[in-house]
């Protein structure tokens, strides 16, 4: 499925290994929640990189004391309308300084991107024969926003500001 | 071009480029949106959260457009553009909505693009008058104005307007969120039905602050908002908010439509959980990036800056004059007036509820002339009640007699307002795709029934609220007497409860008895009035003779002839 990351179509180095199948040791792979929680001892002493994947029900804190052992977490949309994902990821990252790649996978529109980007997130696996122009436009649609974020450095005025035209 | 500027004006709040860049921006990327679903590309399932976020419903016959008019303050100018679209795209009325906002019920999908610029020329727009997002913030009618004031609201609710308006987490809750706020002694606000209300209060420093209730609301289940601090002092304002807007996002029931409120995550979780749950984020919240700095907040009130009032005796020797001669002006100051804070000055309340007529209904005509009395009498500015009415926050005393004669002559001067002919209704089963039944012909009937100006005083402060359904969009459950239409096998029927209470001593209605036929309710709540003015004693209101002999005396007159 196409990865779109700052506005465009990427490569896309991980791949998501359903549970039961085998864990390739050589590569960087996704695993579920579900997974790691039943075989944590089997992922001792990998050297891949690993990534989790939560359920949307899965909140920020259950994965909380294990981030280090993660390099991204992604975050399933079962539907775009369930937003509960937007706060998992603030939590991640403001609440467990999580700096990792963050991924929206599952059901999510080009409409919610640009609060992908100010909630946390780093990557969007979009469905296949997405239309790439409308994730790029997403972005530089609308260039005001009016509370603080997770994409600016500086700390600027809580309510209205001018957004940095993102590229 | 800014077009908000007529002289002098009360508070408006005024856009700069900014917030202009933004509406316009809005504009064009719902344009988008619309072309991507003509195209294919999203869903109609997609597509619709969209839409209802640009505040556009698919109703019975038509769609509707939900315009927001921000806690319920606008121009002269405003009011006037939203005529002439009344006028261009509708059937030449709008109607005015408990949100305090206004809506046009027929509207046809291909104008909206120009509608929405139209809108967009006097600073105004749709969105977020309707999804699952934090909707329109209301306030007291009075604000800015009300002799008992504390503290402005608007200031507050515009900073409300500005966090909320996009917010990043918070656009695909589980459900609608409504908040309130009341800055006065008396409760206009109705906040404790509110998913958030909150009272602003001054400390004893005389600095502000707020006290959250959380998890009231009305609908199938109604609950009344429950304490969950005493005290956020200003500088937290925002950092509380966004903890409890967090806890619901995380917590709310997503598995069921009817359970997804922040109420019902408050009645499940309890109330001790809950509050655990958004303390714990507010202490972490609370930290500079979330402050709401002093230096903002006086930004935002210079917007809201007191009018040039000129100065004044307390008392107009004219209007005292006025009254004396003209005993139908004298009833409508004495019921339709309030109280000002500055000397010389009142506040006029246009009651959109005619005998007869269809509550929160005004003609372009209308409109177009209220906007003009703004102008002339009250600093080009006016508000929309959350009980559907209009008012002018800030005419002389002196005027209110020129004012009443125009009013009156466009069908405007009925004075009800808090009577039992200032009724609540929701649009009910002539437009509503939801509704069970209609709640305008029964309005319509009552206000008729009720129509003597002499006999709705003498009857006194006293709430009709009418919902065509379960969801409560009329507010029924807060009514002194709150009507519910409800579908038995194809027949509507009414269901009527007694005892509702919105202002801070919110409570619940009670239902009296089984549901009855449109004509048979109408003659029944006569019934209910006759005995409240049977057993009423000396300065009683209808809710309080309710609370002293209980339902029996009313359920024996209504049901005991079956």
């Amino acid at each position: 499925m196409p990865l779109i990351e700052n506005g465009r179509i990427g490569e896309d180095a991980w791949s998501f290994i359903p549970d039961g199948e085998p864990v390739p040791n050589d590569r960087p792979v996704i695993i579920s929640y579900e997974r790691w929680q039943s075989d944590r001892a089997s992922f001792d002493g990998r050297n891949a990189r690993l990534g989790v994947r939560l359920k949307s029900g899965t909140l920020a804190g259950a994965i909380a004391p294990d981030l280090d052992r993660f390099a991204l977490v992604a975050l399933e949309f079962p539907k775009f309308r369930d937003g509960r994902g937007f706060s998992t990821a603030r939590e991640l990252r403001e609440r467990y300084g999580y700096t990792g790649e963050i991924r929206a996978v599952g059901h999510v529109i080009p409409d919610q991107y640009q609060f992908l980007v100010r909630t946390g997130f780093t990557s969007v696996e979009a469905p296949e024969g997405t239309n790439p122009t409308s994730w790029a436009n997403a972005l530089s649609e609308i260039t005001v926003a009016f509370q603080p974020s997770l994409d600016e450095t500086e700390p600027l005025s809580l309510l209205r500001r001018n957004l940095g035209l993102a590229g | 071009m800014n077009h908000i500027a007529p002289g002098a004006r009360a508070g408006i709040y005024h856009y700069d480029a900014i917030d202009r860049r933004f509406v316009g921006e809005r504009v064009e990327q719902f344009r988008k949106q619309v072309d991507r679903r003509l195209a294919g590309e999203l869903t109609e399932e997609e597509f619709k959260p969209i839409r209802l976020m640009n505040g556009l419903y698919l109703q019975l016959h038509a769609y509707m457009l939900r315009i927001a008019v921000p806690y319920g303050v606008m121009s002269a100018v405003q009011l006037r553009k939203l005529a002439e679209i009344g006028r261009t795209y509708d059937k030449g009325y709008g109607h005015f909505t408990t949100r305090q906002n206004l809506q046009y019920n027929w509207i046809k999908l291909e104008d909206t693009p120009a509608i929405l610029n139209a809108l967009a020329d006097v600073d105004m727009h749709a969105l977020q008058t309707s999804g699952n997002c934090v909707r329109n913030v209301t306030t007291d009618q009075f604000v800015g104005a009300a002799k008992d004031e504390v503290v402005d609201g608007r200031v507050y609710a515009e900073i409300l307007r500005q966090w909320t308006t996009l917010h990043p987490e918070f656009t695909y809750l589980p459900r609608k969120f409504k908040i309130a706020i009341s800055g006065a002694v008396s409760d206009r606000a109705a906040v404790r039905v509110h998913d958030v209300g909150l009272l602003a209060r001054r400390n004893e420093a005389g600095e502000a602050g707020f006290t959250f209730y959380v998890g009231g609301g009305l609908g199938r289940s109604p609950f009344i908002g429950k304490l969950v601090r005493e005290w956020v002092a200003e500088e937290d304002f925002v950092a509380y908010l966004e903890a409890i807007l967090r806890v619901y996002n995380q917590y709310g029931r997503r598995d069921n439509i009817y359970k997804a409120r922040i109420k019902i995550l408050v009645h499940e979780l309890g109330l001790e959980k809950f509050k655990a749950e958004v303390e714990e984020e507010f202490a972490r919240l609370r930290g500079p990036k979330y402050r709401l700095d002093p230096a903002i907040v006086a930004e935002i009130r210079t917007h809201f800056a007191p009018p040039p009032f000129e100065e004044l005796p307390e008392t107009s020797e004219a209007l005292a004059r006025a009254k004396a001669e003209n005993p139908a002006f004298a009833n409508w100051v004495a019921v339709n007036v309030a109280e000002h804070k500055a000397p010389g000055y009142a506040i006029a309340t246009i009651s959109l509820k005619p005998p007869g007529g269809i509550p929160g209904d005004a003609t372009c005509d209308q409109m177009d002339l209220i906007a003009d009395l703004a102008e002339r009498y009250s600093f080009g500015e006016l508000r929309v009640s959350h009980v559907q009415n209009i008012v002018l926050a800030h005419v002389k005393q002196d005027d209110l007699f020129a004012l009443w004669q125009q009013l009156d002559a466009a069908g405007l001067g009925t004075a009800n307002a808090g009577l039992i002919g200032d009724i609540i209704a929701c649009p009910g089963l002539d437009y509503c795709a939801l509704a069970n039944a209609r709640s305008i012909p029964l309005a319509q009937a009552l206000s008729a029934r009720f129509a003597d100006p002499v006999r709705q005083r003498t009857i006194g402060e006293l709430g009709i609220k009418i919902s065509g359904c379960i969801n409560a969009c009329g507010h029924h459950h807060v009514g002194a007497i709150g009507i519910l239409g409800v579908d038995k096998k194809g027949t509507e029927f009414y269901q009527i409860t007694v005892g509702g209470d919105p202002t801070l001593t919110t409570a619940i209605g009670d239902i009296l008895g089984p549901a009855l036929t449109e004509e048979e309710t109408v003659d029944a709540i006569e019934a209910i009035v006759e005995v409240y003015l049977a057993h009423r004693t000396e300065g009683e209101r209808f809710l309080d003779t309710l609370a002293r002999v209980g339902h029996g005396p009313f359920k024996e007159r209504i049901y005991a002839a079956d």
